[in-house]
């Protein structure tokens, strides 16, 4: 039986050898892989790109304290980006299971309509959820607007829930029980942090401190994008990027302390989405100029 | 005649578009191809196909034949020679007629019909790419043709041969492609006569029905009828096979509404029930496979079940640590819509509004009813609030009035579901429902056409289901915009659920709105009252009276002055205008109340057959005129007679 770390290296292995660049989790706290510059930004504008890589994924309000066998403030994703999207695409991303170990001739696999939308990231797109043996494995989508832009090549963006599938392989029912590498359990790695981090989204986050942090954030952000013009070489626009990643952390945050009424709610999240489809228009134009 | 076919190879299209995307394929084809007739046209699907038969296909299509018309005769030689040029003909050949001008030339054009093969590899391709799709996506690049998912292979063949065209880059062929699976990994040579056999060699029944014979036969025993589920599953599997599996019977604890939830909408399976009714801890999934040998497809769908089954125990468990009288303050949180505030203002527009329709209604049905918005079970179930939060405050020891009428309170959620049980429950159903469309209207969020993003014409059509059905007696004074939204569904239930003719709910609705259960009761009157033989002739007397009293300009109401009237016809009208008033007074029910209006038809015949309304004398026109003003009035305000249809009585004023 394989263990946490032998599917994820074995996925990444299948994934490198269709030519995709694998790389490491983006450093700094994201609510799903889709937000990775990686992801967010590639998509945009003309140039075809294949990546795969973990990432670490943080939704405060999923948080448990440990508790729950199936739910959590952190989980790991597998994203993968095809841009352009292959004509087999489904056939590569079935391949992908059998590389796992999974004998598609012995389950069940089904393609049911799930669409997916960001409105904080201006981007949406259509696609599925994977079911294997009535077990969601993987969302796929075909991406269609980023930053509110239509997207010159469509991407596919596969990600797979790994703690779901791991699970599913070990035969186990919490993810607690995974077996991570020989002699450790996914426990042994990350059960303080599901703790901790539910006590601190959840009671101890200072939601004074919080806001003002989203601010000084979203500042930044802002001071940035008003200076931004394409002929200025080297400018940074991925810098910018991360402030907005930082003020949808704080937003999540705060949502997690019940800190957002509901006048503030939509307010909010109009700042982080002009904050995003800023950067992302940035992003689109200064790439066009170094094409140019 | 050869058959011809058409299969659109695309990525799994969702379930509940295939049978709409067909009907529209037929009507594009239709309108393409009527040209060329065919013995039977079919279509089909699967998830990844949609399917066109035509059967004996005419190989051409009639020529046509059109005239061109050519110089008049006097315009001279080389003007006709210039135009037997054009047409390749001599002068010679062409005919001539005449018109108001004089002769001139013309030529009969004959245009050959199209091939078959010809028309369909032009048209097909718009045919295809012209399918409406409720959100379709492009995958060629920015600009490229939309579909539902990507277009993967086409097949097109005239028998065994194969009509050329492209789509979206994809060039149709003979080549199809079986069960993702189970299927041959290798593109499918077939022809017409192959085609079904070959696929199902290769694990694709292509017919839908067949698919859901197959599955029905595999149900089993105790399974739920579900024709939804049941067509969900059809369009979701090439080749679906029933697999049975169990579960543990200690979560059959957990309420049954939680469990069906679970396994219905999240896992789409069937549920199970014992001989006694009771849900046995069982369930039938429907796999897209040829069955689960090793009994891992089983095995996996059991511990996806126990999963979701366990964060039920765990949510229940967890929520119950606040009672939903402490998560009232919670509701500040939870948005009711981004223009109309939170559910806190929502509860107590509520809780004002359910007793003012029902002076006992228990205030804490409106506090608690929607507390659940804010628990883990919630969240997870979006589609069981209402019910959770009626299970959790029985649990907690709310009162069953408080319970029931929480449990209820989204009912009924269409035109067929029940309102709710109890009248705690209705009540709480339509103050909900109510403040919704005030809330909705008072802000401008006010549907039109299709667009009805608040489900405004459900809410309205369960307000008017509940006031009819429960008998509740509120009467509805809305602002004018909702008002008038709510005749339309008031009309619409009285014509469509309790099948009333259209000009008896036009009459029934005319005088101004009482209560609901008032204007069920006159409407059934006007319905009951009509084929009696002096209703309609009076109903047109009626009109005629009212059109009279429109040219005459007269709307306020103006006593007659008996001395006035005339002795005969006049005077006896009067006179029984007076015994009717009294009549109407001791009668209880409205059928008897419109016998007795209807009786004054001979005496209002009459009064037409031998009295001159517009007498020379302005007085005495004047006072006729308030006699019928009255008439007219006093007997309208059950129904509006003037409403009702007739039949050979015309109109003479």
């Amino acid at each position: 039986m394989d263990c946490f770390q032998d599917t994820v290296f074995k996925l990444k292995q299948y994934w490198a050898s269709r030519g995709a660049i694998i790389q490491e989790p983006y450093d700094l706290e994201v609510g799903a892989g889709t937000m990775a510059p990686e992801t967010f930004l590639r998509v945009l504008g003309p140039k075809p790109y294949k990546v795969a890589y973990v990432q670490p994924s943080r939704r405060p309000a999923d948080g448990r304290y440990g508790e729950n066998p199936n739910r959590l403030y952190k989980h790991q994703q597998l994203q993968v980006i095809l841009k352009p999207t292959p004509d087999d695409v489904l056939d590569q991303y079935l391949g992908s299971l059998a590389a796992i170990g999974i004998d598609l001739r012995k389950h069940d696999i089904k393609f049911e309509e799930d669409n997916w939308e960001a409105p904080t990231l201006g981007a949406w797109g259509v696609g599925w959820q994977v079911m294997l043996d009535g077990l969601e494995i993987t969302q796929f989508t075909y991406f269609q607007q980023c930053g509110g832009m239509d997207l010159d090549l469509v991407p596919a963006e596969l990600t797979y829930g790994l703690e779901r599938i791991v699970a599913f392989l070990q035969n186990v029912e919490s993810v607690y029980d995974i077996e991570w590498a020989p002699g450790f359990k996914y426990s042994d790695v990350r059960l303080a942090d599901e703790e901790q981090f539910s006590v601190y989204n959840f009671e101890m986050a200072d939601v004074d401190r919080l806001w003002r942090l989203f601010g000084e954030h979203e500042a930044e952000c802002a001071g940035l994008l008003a200076r931004f013009k394409p002929e200025i070489p080297r400018f940074p626009v991925l810098a910018a990027y991360d402030q907005v990643l930082k003020c949808s952390n704080l937003f999540n945050l705060l949502d997690a302390r019940g800190a957002i009424s509901v006048t503030e709610r939509v307010g909010v999240i109009g700042r982080v989405r002009k904050l995003a489809v800023g950067v992302a228009e940035a992003w689109a134009k200064q790439q066009a100029g170094a094409v140019a | 005649m050869p058959d011809f076919l058409l299969e659109i190879g695309v990525e799994e299209v969702p379930d509940w578009m295939i049978v709409p995307a067909l009907a529209d394929l037929r009507a594009r084809w239709q309108a393409a191809f009527g040209a060329f007739e065919c013995s039977a046209l079919i279509t089909d699907a699967t998830p990844r196909r949609l399917v066109l038969l035509a059967k004996d296909m005419a190989e051409q299509a009639a020529d046509v034949e059109s005239i061109a018309q050519g110089p008049y005769l006097s315009a001279g030689k080389s003007a006709a020679e210039g135009f037997a040029r054009k047409w390749n003909t001599s002068v010679g050949e062409l005919a001539t007629t005449q018109d108001a001008k004089g002769d001139r030339y013309i030529f009969h054009q004959k245009v050959k019909g199209q091939t078959a093969k010809e028309a369909l590899a032009a048209k097909l391709p718009e045919v295809v790419a012209s399918i409406p799709w409720p959100k379709s996506m492009y995958w060629t690049g920015k600009g490229g043709v939309r579909f539902i998912r990507p277009i993967r292979w086409i097949v097109a063949l005239l028998d065994a041969e194969a009509v050329p065209f492209e789509v979206a880059g994809v060039r149709s062929g003979n080549t199809t492609r079986g069960h993702r699976i189970l299927g041959a990994k290798e593109p499918l040579a077939v022809s017409v006569a192959t085609y079904f056999e070959v696929l199902l060699k290769n694990f694709v029944i292509v017919s839908a029905e067949e698919r859901k014979q197959r599955i029905e036969e595999q149900l089993g025993a105790g399974v739920q009828k579900d024709d939804e589920l049941l067509n969900t599953l059809v369009y979701l599997t090439e080749y679906p096979t029933a697999i049975r599996g169990s579960f543990d019977p200690s979560y059959l604890e957990l309420p049954k509404e939680i469990l069906a939830t679970v396994m219905r909408h999240h896992q789409r399976y069937f549920s199970v029930v014992k001989e006694d009714g009771s849900l046995a801890a069982e369930f039938v999934a429907v796999t897209n496979t040829d069955g689960d040998p090793d009994g891992l497809i089983r095995q996996g769908n059991e511990r996806v079940l126990r999963a979701r089954f366990n964060d039920a125990r765990f949510f229940w468990q967890v929520d119950q640590r606040k009672k939903l009288s402490e998560r009232v303050p919670d509701l500040a949180k939870v948005t009711f819509h981004a223009k109309l505030g939170s559910y806190t203002e929502k509860i107590h527009r509520v809780a004002r509004l359910a007793s003012q329709i029902d002076a006992n209604f228990p205030h804490a049905a409106a506090l608690l009813a929607k507390c659940d918005l804010t628990t883990d079970m919630v969240k997870e179930f979006p589609e069981l609030q209402g019910v959770v939060g009626g299970l959790y405050a029985k649990a907690q020891g709310e009162s069953e009035s408080v319970w029931r009428a929480i449990y209820d309170q989204y009912k009924p959620v269409s035109m067929e579901d029940a309102i709710p049980a109890i009248r705690e429950g209705q009540v709480l159903s339509l103050a909900d429902k109510l403040d919704t469309l005030r809330e909705c209207f008072r802000v401008g969020m006010i549907p039109t056409g299709s667009k009805d993003p608040f489900a405004l014409r459900r809410a309205a059509q369960g307000v008017v289901k509940i006031l009819f059905e429960g008998r509740v007696s509120f009467e509805l004074t809305e602002a004018r915009a909702l008002q008038a939204f709510l005749r339309e569904r008031i009309q619409f239930y009285l014509r469509d659920v309790r099948g009333y003719a259209y000009d008896e709910v036009s009459a029934a609705m005319g005088p101004p709105l009482t209560t609901l259960p008032d204007l069920a009761q006159r409407t059934e009157a006007v319905h009951h009252v009509r084929p009696t033989s002096d209703f309609e002739p009076l109903a047109a007397s009626f009109k005629r009276i009212k059109n009279i009293l429109k040219q005459a300009g007269v709307d306020s109401a103006e006593h007659p002055n008996a001395d006035l009237l005339s002795p005969g016809p006049e005077k006896q009208l009067y006179n029984e205008l007076l015994r009717v008033r009294r009549e109407i007074e001791t009668k209880a029910s409205y059928s008897e109340k419109l016998i007795a209006i209807a009786s004054l038809r001979p005496h209002v015949d009459l009064f037409f057959d031998k009295i001159l309304v517009n007498d020379p004398d302005p007085a005495i026109r004047r006072n006729r005129l308030a006699l019928l003003h009255s008439l007219l009035t006093e007997f309208s305000t059950i129904a509006d007679f003037s409403e009702i249809v007739t039949q050979g009585v015309g109109d003479k004023t």
